[in-house]
C-alpha cells in the first residue's frame, strides 16, 4: 500500500508503489477516490485521479487493485447512462441524488438483475476466445449474445439454461491441460487495449442516415471513420445527433466527451422519444451513453472515449454493426494537454503533448468492417466531433484527425448565420468512399445514382464559381445558361440540401426518395438546358409553376413517392409548351 | 487548526511554506498578519512538506517574518440563509452593506460537486424578455446559459438590465430572483447596475468585485455567487437569474494567476484548462429533475478587438448554448438593443417555441426572417460594391426588407416591451413584403393564417 506524497489538482504521487504497473486502476485516500497510474519512478507512482481531489491529505493511503482500468461487458449496458469510467449515473441518481459525490464505488454494472439465458453451444462441443455460447435477449429485439472471455478455451464441460444474473457460472471449459474454467456472463477488457478481430475488409456498405447532404453527396461506410469540424454554433451536436438517432447501425454509443450536460439530457429524451420502425421500441434501447460533461473530472475525458469505444467493440464482436458518436475529441485532446502539463512532459505543438497525433490515430483505427474471431462480420463506424479553436483548423487536433478520416464535413458558420442546416459546407466537405460504395448503389438504389451525384457537386461547384463573377461584375452580364446553374443550384441548396432536424416528415429522409429529389432536380436542369439552347429566354423559365412542387418535394411522405412521376411530367410539359410557344415565335 | 511561520517565499499571488504538516489540497488559510489584519489563500499544491498558496488578496506588506498562516481544514465556504435576498457582498462572500453578519442556516463548499446529468431536467419554458431580438429569434429558456458579446463602447448594460427588468414567466406565481456578479467592473458600471436593480432590490443578491479590488479575489467570485444560486434555486425554490460581468475580466485575472505559476501557456497566454475552468462556472446553470427552481445564466463578456475567434468568446461559446452578439454598426445606426441576429443563436430556442409555449407559427417565422435579413444583408453589400442598379429585382426586394426588419423589427429600445405576439406580428408584416413563393420555412397553413396581404 502507498502513501500520497504530492498532491497538484488531479494529478497525485505516492511513494512505496513499487510493485505497481501502469495503467493500474488504484484506490486513492481516505474516499477512495478511483485513479490510474501513469508512471512509475524510484518506487514513486504517478496517479491520474479521475475525481475531485479537493480536501485530500499527503499521507492518506493508496491501494493498488491489481487490475488495469477495465470496462465490464455483460447484459445491462443497453439503455444505460454511465460516466467515463463506467459508473452508472442512472443509478448513481437514485443512490446520491442531484449532485455526484465522490468516492462512490458501485457496481458498474446490475449483478442481481436475472437474465434469460439460451446456450447455443453444448456439452463436448470445442470453442476458443470469441466464441459464442449463447445468448440473452437482452431487449424484446436484441440478442446479446455471450462469448469465451479472453484466454479461456477448450471443449465445454457443463453449460446451463435459464435465469442468472451476470455473475452466476453459466458454463465450465475445460482446456488443454484439463484446467476447469468457469465462464459467467461478465467480461472485463483493459480500455486502451484494442479488441481482436481476424481480419479487416474494406467497407463497401454505406451506414444510411436518412440526411441527404451526408447519403448522397458525401456517404459514411459502415466501418468508416469520419470528422465533423466546425466552430460553435455551426450544429456539430446536431449532427451528431441526428445520425445517432436515423443511423441504421444496430448499436449506438454516444460519447459526451466535454460537452454540456443538458446535451446529454436532450439524447436521453430524444431517443426514448423515438420508436424504430424496425423493432416498435424506444431507440433508448439501442443506445449506450457515455457522458463525461465539461464540469465532470478532467482526467476522466481520455477514459470516456476509450471506454466507449471498447464497448462498441464488443457489440461488434457479436456481429453487429455499431456507431461510435464522439464529441466531442477536442476536448480528449484537450485532458491530454492538461495532463501532459502537469507531468512537466516537454509540449509540442500549442501545448498539446507530442503523442496527441498517435494517440488519435490508434483511437480512430479501432474503427473497421470485420471478420471476428468467431467468424461473423461486424463493424465499427466512428464519428468523431472536433472543435477547433476559432474555428480555424490549422490547430493540431483538426489537422491529426484529418490525416487519419475519410470523411470530412466541414460546418461552416456563413451557412449556419444564413440558417442554412444542416451546415455541411458542400464545396469543402468529401468522402473517400463514394468509389467504394458505387456498387452497392448501382445495385441497391440505381445505376444512375452516380450520375446523379456527381451532377449535384458539378451544378454546386460552378455556382461557386459564377457567384464571384456576379460579385464582381452583377448578374445581368450572366448568359443564359449561366443564370439557369445559378436556378438550379439555388433548388439544390434550398429544397434538397436544406433539411429540418425538428420537422417530423424531414427530419429523415430514406434513400429511394432522395434519389428521386436528385432525379427531378436533374430532369428540370436537363428540359430546362434543352430550352435555353433551343433559343427560349430563360427570363420566360424563370417562374415555372413546377418550382413550387420542388419547394413540397421534401414533404412527400414515403408512402406516396410516385407523386415524384407527377413532378417529372410537369416538368415535360411546362417546358414543351414553353417550346412550342418559342417555336411560333421563331415562325412569327 | 495548525499556525505555521515558515513562509519561504512570496512571488505575486503565491506564496510558499515549508514544514507543514498535513496539509490538505484546496484548504482555506487564514493569514494572520502582526498588526491584526488578515487576508485569506487556498493550497493549490502540496509536496510532502511544502505547500503552495494562492492568495485571494494583495500580497503588499507581507513578509515571512510578520504572517502567521493558519490552516482551516476546509474548503472555501459561503455562508446561506433565506436572509441572504437583497444583501450586498465582497467577491468573496463577506457582507460589505450595513447589515451585519448574515445568521448562516448552514456553511456550503463554493466549489459545488457537478450535477449529475442524469439528474438534469431539459431546459423547454419560454421565458418572455419583451425583446423582439431576443424572443422572436433567439428565444431564451429557463436554465439556459446565454452570454453576451459585447464589445468595448457599447452599453451592454442597458441591454442586460433590460432583459433582468422586463424578465417574466408564463406562470406568474412563481418567485424569482437576481444573483449579480461583478468581476472586476468599474465604479460607474457596478453603479448603474445597482441603480437599476433598485426595483427589485428585494429579490436580488450582490457580489461585488471592483477593478480596484485584487484581481486573485475574483476567481472565487463567480463560484460564490453561483453557489448562493444554487441555494436559492434547488432549496428556496426560486427562479434565479444570474448575470456574470464581465467574464473577460475573469479570464484575465485566471491567465494572471497561471503566469505567476508558471504554466505552459495556452493561446494567447490563456492556460490550457481555461476551458475547464470556465465549463465548471457555466455548467451550474441548469434545471434539476422534481425541482421547482432553475438557474439561468447571462454572462457578459467583452471581446477584445471585437473578436469572436479570441479564446475568451471562443470557449465561452463551446460551453454556452449560444451567444448574444452585439453589433457596433447597428448601434451607430441607433437600432437598439443592438443585437446582431445572424451571429447570435440560442441553442435551445427551438424547445422553447411552439405551440403552448409561444405560438405555433414561432419557428418557422423566426428562420424565415433570419434567412431573409441574411439574404437582404448579402444583397445590400452588393449593392455597395456595384450600386442599386445592379441589384436585380429580387435582391432590390431583400435589401429593402433588411432596412425595414432593422426599423421594425429590431429596433425598440431599451424600454420598450413586446410581448411575444406582438413581435410575431411584426415578423409576419415584414414577410408580406417578401414573394410568397419565397417562404420555404413556414407550413402553408400558418401562412394561410397569418399572412395578412
Amino acid at each position: 500500500m502507498g502513501k500520497i506524497i504530492k498532491i497538484s489538482g488531479p494529478l497525485i504521487e505516492a511513494d512505496n508503489m513499487e510493485n505497481t504497473m501502469v495503467g493500474e486502476l488504484v484506490r486513492v485516500g481516505n474516499l477512495k477516490l478511483t485513479g490510474e497510474v501513469t508512471l512509475i519512478k524510484n518506487g514513486v507512482a504517478s496517479i491520474q485521479v479521475y475525481e475531485e481531489t479537493s480536501m485530500l491529505q499527503v499521507g492518506e493511503d493508496v491501494t493498488p487493485t491489481g487490475e488495469l482500468l477495465s470496462a465490464y461487458l455483460a447484459p445491462g449496458l443497453l439503455g444505460g447512462v454511465f460516466d467515463g469510467i463506467e459508473r452508472p449515473l442512472d443509478k448513481l441518481y437514485g443512490l446520491e441524488g442531484d449532485f455526484l459525490k465522490r468516492g462512490n464505488n458501485i457496481d458498474r454494472l446490475d449483478t442481481t438483475k436475472l437474465w434469460g439465458f439460451v446456450p447455443t453451444k453444448k456439452v463436448g462441443d470445442r470453442v476458443s476466445f470469441g466464441d459464442e455460447i449463447g445468448f440473452v435477449m437482452e431487449t424484446k429485439y436484441f440478442a446479446h449474445k455471450i462469448m469465451v472471455p479472453q484466454g479461456v478455451g477448450g471443449k465445454i464441460k457443463s453449460i446451463k439454461s435459464g435465469k442468472f444474473n451476470i455473475l452466476d457460472k453459466i458454463a465450465v471449459i475445460e482446456d488443454k491441460n484439463g484446467k476447469n474454467h468457469s465462464v459467467t456472463m461478465l467480461q472485463k477488457w483493459a480500455i486502451k487495449t484494442p479488441r481482436p478481430y481476424l481480419k479487416k475488409h474494406s467497407p463497401d456498405i454505406p451506414l444510411i442516415t436518412g440526411q441527404r447532404v451526408i447519403d448522397t453527396l458525401f456517404p459514411i461506410a459502415r466501418g468508416g471513420v469520419c470528422a465533423i469540424p466546425g466552430p460553435f454554433g455551426s450544429g456539430k451536436t446536431v449532427v451528431q445527433h441526428q445520425l445517432a438517432k436515423y443511423c441504421d447501425a444496430d448499436i449506438i454509443v454516444y460519447v459526451g466527451c466535454g460537452e454540456r450536460g443538458n446535451e446529454i439530457v436532450d439524447v436521453i429524451n430524444e431517443f426514448s422519444s423515438i420508436i424504430d420502425p424496425k423493432t416498435k421500441e424506444s431507440l433508448l434501447n439501442r443506445l449506450v451513453l457515455i457522458a463525461n460533461t465539461s464540469n465532470m473530472p478532467v482526467s476522466a475525458r481520455e477514459a470516456s472515449i476509450y471506454t466507449g469505444v471498447t464497448i462498441a467493440e464488443y457489440f461488434r464482436d457479436m456481429g453487429y454493426n455499431v456507431a461510435l458518436m464522439a464529441d466531442s475529441t477536442s476536448r480528449y485532446a484537450e485532458a491530454l494537454r492538461e495532463m501532459s502539463a502537469r507531468l512537466e512532459e516537454m509540449p509540442g505543438e500549442e501545448g498539446y503533448p507530442a503523442y496527441l497525433a498517435s494517440r488519435l490515430a490508434s483511437f480512430y483505427e479501432r474503427a473497421g468492417s470485420v471478420e471476428n474471431l468467431n467468424k461473423t462480420n461486424g463493424s465499427l463506424t466512428i464519428i468523431g466531433a472536433v472543435s477547433p479553436a476559432g474555428g480555424d483548423l490549422s490547430e493540431p487536433v483538426s489537422q491529426a484527425t484529418l490525416r487519419v478520416v475519410k470523411v470530412f464535413f466541414a460546418l461552416s458558420s456563413s451557412l449556419a448565420y444564413s440558417r442554412h442546416f444542416p451546415a455541411i459546407d458542400w464545396l469543402q466537405s468529401y468522402s473517400m468512399y463514394s468509389k467504394n460504395l458505387q456498387i452497392w448503389f448501382e445495385n441497391n438504389i440505381s445505376t444512375e445514382f452516380e450520375k446523379y451525384r456527381t451532377f449535384l457537386l458539378k451544378i454546386l461547384q460552378e455556382e461557386s464559381n459564377l457567384l464571384e463573377i456576379v460579385r464582381l461584375i452583377g448578374a445581368d452580364s450572366l448568359l443564359n445558361k449561366e443564370k439557369l446553374i445559378l436556378d438550379t443550384a439555388k433548388i439544390i441548396r434550398e429544397d434538397f440540401l436544406y433539411q429540418s432536424a425538428y420537422d417530423d416528415l424531414d427530419a429523415f429522409c430514406n434513400l429511394k426518395k432522395q434519389f428521386r429529389m436528385v432525379e427531378a432536380i436533374y430532369h428540370y436542369y436537363d428540359k430546362l438546358s434543352y430550352a435555353v439552347n433551343n433559343g427560349v429566354g430563360f427570363r420566360e423559365l424563370e417562374d415555372l409553376n413546377v418550382k413550387t412542387k420542388f419547394k413540397e418535394m421534401k414533404y412527400i411522405a414515403d408512402s406516396k413517392i410516385n407523386d415524384f412521376d407527377g413532378i417529372l411530367q410537369q416538368i415535360d410539359d411546362e417546358i414543351d409548351a414553353k417550346l412550342d410557344f418559342g417555336g411560333e415565335d421563331e415562325k412569327l | 487548526m495548525k499556525s505555521y511561520k515558515t513562509i519561504r517565499e512570496i512571488t505575486g499571488p503565491l506564496i510558499i511554506l515549508d514544514n507543514v504538516e498535513g496539509a490538505h489540497y484546496d484548504e482555506v488559510v487564514q493569514i494572520e498578519l502582526k498588526n491584526g489584519s488578515t487576508r485569506h489563500g487556498r493550497v493549490i499544491m502540496v509536496d510532502g512538506d511544502l505547500v503552495i498558496v494562492q492568495l485571494f488578496e494583495s500580497n503588499l506588506g507581507l513578509s515571512p517574518t510578520n504572517a502567521k498562516v493558519k490552516f482551516l481544514n476546509k474548503p472555501l465556504t459561503l455562508k446561506l440563509s433565506p436572509e441572504i435576498l437583497g444583501r450586498f457582498f465582497n467577491g468573496l462572500g463577506k457582507p460589505i452593506d450595513d447589515a451585519g453578519e448574515l445568521f448562516a442556516e448552514k456553511e456550503v463548499d463554493i466549489n459545488s460537486s457537478p450535477i449529475n446529468p442524469y439528474a438534469r431536467d431539459y431546459p423547454s419554458e419560454f421565458i418572455e424578455t419583451g425583446i423582439s431580438a431576443i424572443d422572436g429569434l433567439n428565444t431564451l429558456v429557463r436554465g439556459q446559459k446565454l452570454p453576451i458579446f459585447s464589445m468595448s463602447g457599447l452599453p451592454s448594460q442597458e441591454l442586460t438590465i433590460q432583459i433582468a427588468r422586463q424578465s417574466r414567466l408564463k406562470n406568474k406565481d412563481e418567485k424569482f430572483a437576481v444573483v449579480f456578479c461583478a468581476m472586476g467592473i468599474t465604479y460607474e458600471e457596478a453603479d448603474y447596475y445597482m441603480n437599476n436593480l433598485k426595483g427589485l432590490l428585494d429579490k436580488t443578491v450582490m457580489f461585488v468585485n471592483l477593478a480596484s479590488d485584487p484581481a486573485i479575489e475574483r476567481l472565487a467570485t463567480p463560484k460564490v455567487a453561483l453557489t448562493c444560486a444554487e441555494y436559492l434555486a434547488f432549496e428556496m425554490d426560486m427562479n434565479v437569474l444570474v448575470i456574470l460581468t464581465d467574464m473577460t475580466n475573469y479570464c484575465e485575472a485566471l491567465r494572471e494567476l497561471s503566469s505567476a505559476k508558471k504554466e505552459v501557456p495556452g493561446r494567447r497566454g490563456y492556460p490550457g484548462y481555461m476551458y475547464t475552468d470556465l465549463a465548471s462556472i457555466y455548467e451550474r446553470a441548469g434545471r434539476i429533475k422534481g425541482k421547482k427552481g432553475s438557474i439561468t445564466q447571462i454572462p457578459v463578456l467583452t471581446m477584445p478587438e471585437d473578436d469572436k475567434t479570441h479564446p475568451i468568446p471562443d470557449l465561452t461559446g463551446y460551453i454556452t448554448e449560444g451567444q448574444i452578439v452585439l453589433s457596433r454598426e447597428l448601434y451607430k445606426k441607433n437600432i437598439l438593443p443592438m443585437v446582431d441576429v445572424l451571429s447570435s443563436l440560442s441553442r435551445l430556442k427551438e424547445k422553447g417555441m411552439g405551440e403552448n409555449k409561444t405560438r405555433e407559427d414561432h419557428s418557422g417565422v423566426a428562420s424565415s426572417l433570419v434567412s431573409a435579413y441574411s439574404a437582404g444583408v448579402n444583397a445590400k453589400e452588393l449593392a455597395q460594391i456595384l450600386g442599386e442598379g445592379a441589384l436585380s429585382p429580387r435582391d432590390k426586394i431583400y435589401a429593402n426588407f433588411a432596412t425595414s426588419f432593422e426599423e421594425k423589427f429590431l429596433s425598440q429600445g431599451f424600454y420598450t416591451f413586446r410581448s411575444i405576439e406582438q413581435t410575431l406580428n411584426i415578423g409576419w408584416e415584414l414577410l408580406s413584403l417578401l414573394p410568397k413563393e419565397d417562404l420555404k420555412r413556414v407550413k402553408k397553413q400558418y401562412i394561410d393564417k397569418y399572412l395578412k396581404n
